[in-house]
C-alpha cells in the first residue's frame, strides 16, 4: 500500500516539478519572442515597427490637403546631451518626400553612444507616416563637445485618414554607451575592467 | 504506538506533522497580516488629511508596495495553504501530506523570504517603491538597489508556494480514503485542488518575469528597455499573465471555506455540489485567458480590447453560478447566525459588492476613466479583504475549536465580526466615490475635494485594524483558557471527516484509513 503511494507520488511529483520548470521556460525564453512575433504579425506596438526604411511608392503628391507634422524631442533620465529638432513644426502634402534636421550636443567630457527611439501620435497615423532615412535606425557616436545635424526624411502616404489633421513625431534619446554593440575604444578605456 | 511531537524547539523547525505545519503557516500569515496592515495604517494616516504631514512621498511609495506584496504574498497566500495543511488530511481521510519533507521546507523558505523583503526598508535607497505590480521600467531602470534583494525574495516564496502546490496536488490525488471519489470531496478540498494547478502553472511565470528584471538590471540585456530594443509593454504582458491567475488563487480557496461554512449553519447540504466544482474549473480556466484587462490603456488594438473585455465579462457567468448556489444553500436552512456564519453572509454581500465594480472595470470604455484610480482600490480590496480575509476569520472561528479542543467566545467573536464589518465598509466604501471623481491611487497627498470621504476612510481604515487586536487576543485566549470543548462535532450541522475525529484533533489521525461511503 505504501510502497503503491510512494511510487505514485514520485510520479506526480516529477510531473508537476516539469510543469513548473515548463512554465518558467515559456515566461523566460517562448514569451519574449512570441510577443515580438506577435506585434510584427499584426503590426502593433513593436519597437522595431518605426525603425524600418519605407520605399515611397510613386504616385501623386494629395495638393488638396495638408498635415502638420510636430516634432518633439525628449532625453530620457540621465542623458546629458542637448537635442532639439531644427523645426518644431513643419506642413506637409501627403505622398510628398520631406527632410528636417534634428540637432545633438554632446557637453560631457566623454565620448558617448546614443540611441534615439521614435514615437508617433495619434496611433491611428502610425502605419502612415514613414521614414526613408532616420538617425534612429542607427546608434549615435559623439565625441566630448562634438555637435551633429542628424537628418530625417519622411513622407506621410496619401491613404492616412482625413480626420487626422496633426501628427507629432517624438524622440527620446538614450544613453547606450555601457551597452553599444561596438563599444567606443576612448569609452573603454577611463573604465575599470 | 504513543508517537506524539518533538519536545521544544525541534518540534518546530523539524516539523513534518501537516498539523505543526499547518500551525506555523497560520502564525506566519497572521504576522505578516500585522505588519502589512501596519504598513496600510502608515497610509491611510498620511491620508488622513490633504497635504504632506507623516511622511516623505518616496517612504509613502515603499509603504503602498510593502503593503500589497506583504498582505498578497505573505498574508493571504500562507494563511490559505496553512489552513490546506491542517484540513485537507483530515477532509480525505488522510494520515498526512503525502511529501512531509517537502512540507517543512516550504513553509522554512517563507520567514527568510519575508526577512529578505522587510529589510529592504532598512537598507540605502530605501524599500521597493514601484507599487507591488512592479511595473518595468520603474522596477528596472528607475529602481532602487534594493530591487536585487526584493527580486530573490519573490523567487523564494514562489518556490515554496510551488512546492506547497505539488504536495497538496500528491496529497488530493494519492492519499485519499478508500470510497472517497473526486466528486465526493468537500468543497474546500476541490477549490485547493485547482488553485494548486493555478500555482503550479503561474508562479514560475512569476519568477521568469523577476528574472528577466534581474538580467536588464544587472546582465545588460534589454527584455523591458526600449532603448536596447525591448519593450516595457511586454513586462506587464508577462506580469497580468501570471497575475490574473493570482487574483484566483487568492479567492478560490476562500470559496472552498464559505461552501464548507454556509451549509452547516444553513442545516442544508450544499446547493449544486457538482455546479460549484464546475464553475471553480471554469474560473480557473478563464483566469488565463483574461490578463490584459489590466491593461486597457497600454494602447491596444480595439479587436483586443473587444476580446479581453468579453471574455473577462464571460467570468461573472461561474461566479454567478456560485454566488446563486450559496444563497439557495441558505434559502429555507434554519440558520443560525455564529460568528463563522456572519463572516460567509458578509463575505456574500460584499464579496458580490466588488464583483459588480469589477464588471464596471471590464469595460474597456468606462475603464479609461477608472484606470488607477481609488476606483480600482476599492474593487480589490472588496474582492480580497471581504473575499479571501473574511473567510479566513470564517475558517479561524469554525475549525478553531476542532484545532484546539477549546470554544472560543462568542461574544467577542460576534464583536470582532461587526467592528470588522463597519470598519471594512466605511474604509472602501468612500474610496469607490473619490475614484469616480478622479482621485489617483498611490498618491500621497490630493485634492481637498476629497477631503472628507479620505478622513472617513482613514478613520474606518483605524477601526478595521484594531478589531484585529481582539480576533488575536480571542483566539490566544481559546487556545490557554477557552471553554473546554471535547464533542468530535462542534457545529451540529456539521458534515465531513474532520468532525469524525476526537477535539483537539490528535498529533496523528486517520493512521487506518476510514471508509467513505
Amino acid at each position: 500500500m505504501s510502497d503503491i503511494d510512494k511510487k505514485g507520488d514520485r510520479y506526480i511529483v516529477a510531473k508537476l516539478f516539469l510543469g513548473a520548470v515548463g512554465m518558467f521556460a515559456f515566461a523566460m525564453f517562448l514569451m519574449p519572442p512570441f510577443y515580438n512575433l506577435l506585434c510584427s504579425v499584426l503590426d502593433i506596438n513593436s519597437p522595431r515597427l518605426n525603425t524600418k526604411a519605407y520605399v515611397a511608392e510613386q504616385v501623386k503628391i494629395d495638393t488638396t490637403r495638408k498635415v502638420k507634422v510636430q516634432f518633439v524631442t525628449v532625453n530620457s533620465a540621465s542623458m546629458p546631451w542637448e537635442f532639439h529638432a531644427g523645426d518644431t513644426v513643419l506642413e506637409v502634402h501627403p505622398g510628398e518626400s520631406t527632410r528636417t534636421t534634428f540637432h545633438a550636443r554632446n557637453p560631457t567630457d566623454h565620448r558617448m553612444v546614443a540611441q534615439a527611439v521614435p514615437s508617433i501620435v495619434p496611433e491611428q497615423a502610425v502605419e502612415h507616416f514613414h521614414k526613408t532615412e532616420c538617425f534612429c535606425f542607427t546608434q549615435q557616436t559623439l565625441e566630448p563637445g562634438q555637435e551633429i545635424d542628424m537628418p530625417v526624411v519622411f513622407i506621410v502616404d496619401q491613404a492616412l485618414p482625413a480626420d487626422i489633421r496633426t501628427i507629432t513625431l517624438g524622440y527620446t534619446l538614450f544613453d547606450v554607451t555601457d551597452s553599444a554593440k561596438t563599444p567606443a575604444p576612448a569609452a573603454k578605456t577611463d573604465k575599470k575592467p | 504506538m504513543a508517537h506524539g511531537p518533538a519536545k521544544g524547539l525541534s518540534r518546530w523547525l523539524f516539523a513534518t506533522n501537516h498539523k505543526d505545519i499547518g500551525s506555523m503557516y497560520l502564525w506566519f500569515s497572521f504576522a505578516m497580516f500585522i505588519l502589512g496592515g501596519a504598513f496600510a495604517m502608515v497610509i491611510r494616516a498620511e491620508l488622513f488629511k490633504p497635504g504632506l504631514q507623516l511622511v516623505q512621498p518616496e517612504f509613502f511609495n515603499q509603504m503602498t508596495t510593502m503593503h500589497g506584496l506583504v498582505m498578497v504574498f505573505g498574508a493571504i497566500m500562507p494563511s490559505f495553504v496553512g489552513l490546506a495543511n491542517w484540513m485537507i488530511p483530515l477532509m480525505i481521510g488522510a494520515p498526512d501530506m503525502a511529501l512531509p519533507r517537502m512540507n517543512n521546507f516550504s513553509f522554512w523558505l517563507l520567514p527568510f523570504a519575508f526577512c529578505i523583503l522587510a529589510s529592504t526598508l532598512f537598507m540605502p535607497g530605501g524599500a521597493p517603491n514601484f507599487g507591488w505590480t512592479f511595473y518595468a521600467p520603474l522596477s528596472t531602470t528607475y529602481a532602487p538597489p534594493s530591487v536585487t534583494f526584493f527580486i530573490f525574495a519573490v523567487h523564494v516564496m514562489g518556490a515554496s508556494s510551488i512546492m506547497g502546490s505539488i504536495n497538496i496536488i500528491a496529497t488530493v490525488l494519492n492519499l485519499r480514503a478508500p470510497g472517497m471519489t473526486l466528486m465526493k470531496m468537500p468543497l474546500f478540498v476541490w477549490t485547493w485542488l485547482i488553485t494548486a494547478f493555478l500555482l503550479i502553472a503561474v508562479m514560475p511565470v512569476l519568477a521568469g518575469a523577476v528574472t528577466m528584471m534581474l538580467m536588464d538590471i544587472h546582465f545588460g540585456t534589454s527584455f523591458f528597455s526600449a532603448a536596447g530594443g525591448g519593450d516595457p509593454v511586454l513586462f506587464q504582458h508577462v506580469f497580468w499573465f501570471f497575475g490574473h491567475p493570482e487574483v484566483y488563487i487568492i479567492i478560490l480557496p476562500a470559496f472552498g471555506v464559505v461552501s464548507e461554512i454556509i451549509p452547516t449553519f444553513s442545516r442544508k447540504p450544499l446547493f449544486g455540489y457538482s455546479s460549484m466544482v464546475y464553475a471553480t474549473a471554469s474560473i480557473a480556466f478563464l483566469s488565463f485567458i483574461v490578463w490584459a484587462h489590466h491593461m486597457y490603456v497600454v494602447g491596444m488594438p480595439v479587436a483586443g480590447e473587444m476580446y479581453f473585455m468579453i471574455a473577462t465579462m464571460l467570468i461573472a457567468v461561474p461566479t454567478g453560478v456560485k454566488v446563486f448556489n450559496w444563497v439557495t444553500t441558505m434559502f429555507r436552512g434554519s440558520i443560525t447566525f455564529e460568528t463563522p456564519m456572519l463572516f460567509c453572509i458578509a463575505f456574500i454581500v460584499l464579496f458580490t459588492t466588488g464583483g459588480f465594480s469589477g464588471l464596471m472595470l471590464s469595460l474597456a470604455p468606462s475603464d479609461f476613466q477608472y484606470h488607477d484610480s481609488y476606483f480600482v482600490v476599492a474593487h480589490f480590496h472588496y474582492v480580497m479583504v471581504a473575499g479571501a480575509v473574511f473567510s479566513m476569520s470564517a475558517a479561524v472561528y469554525y475549525w478553531l475549536p476542532k484545532w484546539t479542543g477549546r470554544m472560543y467566545s462568542e461574544a467577542m467573536g460576534k464583536t470582532h465580526f461587526w467592528i470588522s464589518f463597519i470598519g471594512f465598509n466605511l474604509t472602501f466604501f468612500p474610496q469607490h466615490f473619490v475614484g469616480l471623481a478622479g482621485m489617483p491611487r498611490r498618491i500621497p497627498d490630493y485634492n481637498l475635494i476629497f477631503a472628507d470621504w479620505n478622513m472617513v476612510s482613514s478613520i474606518g481604515a483605524f477601526i478595521y485594524g484594531s478589531s484585529q487586536i481582539l480576533f488575536l487576543f480571542n483566539v490566544i485566549r481559546t487556545i490557554v483558557a477557552g471553554k473546554p470543548n471535547a464533542a468530535a462535532k462542534t457545529w451540529d450541522g456539521a458534515t465531513g471527516l474532520e468532525w469524525t475525529v476526537p477535539s483537539p484533533a490528535p498529533f496523528h489521525t486517520f493512521s487506518v484509513p476510514p471508509q467513505v461511503k
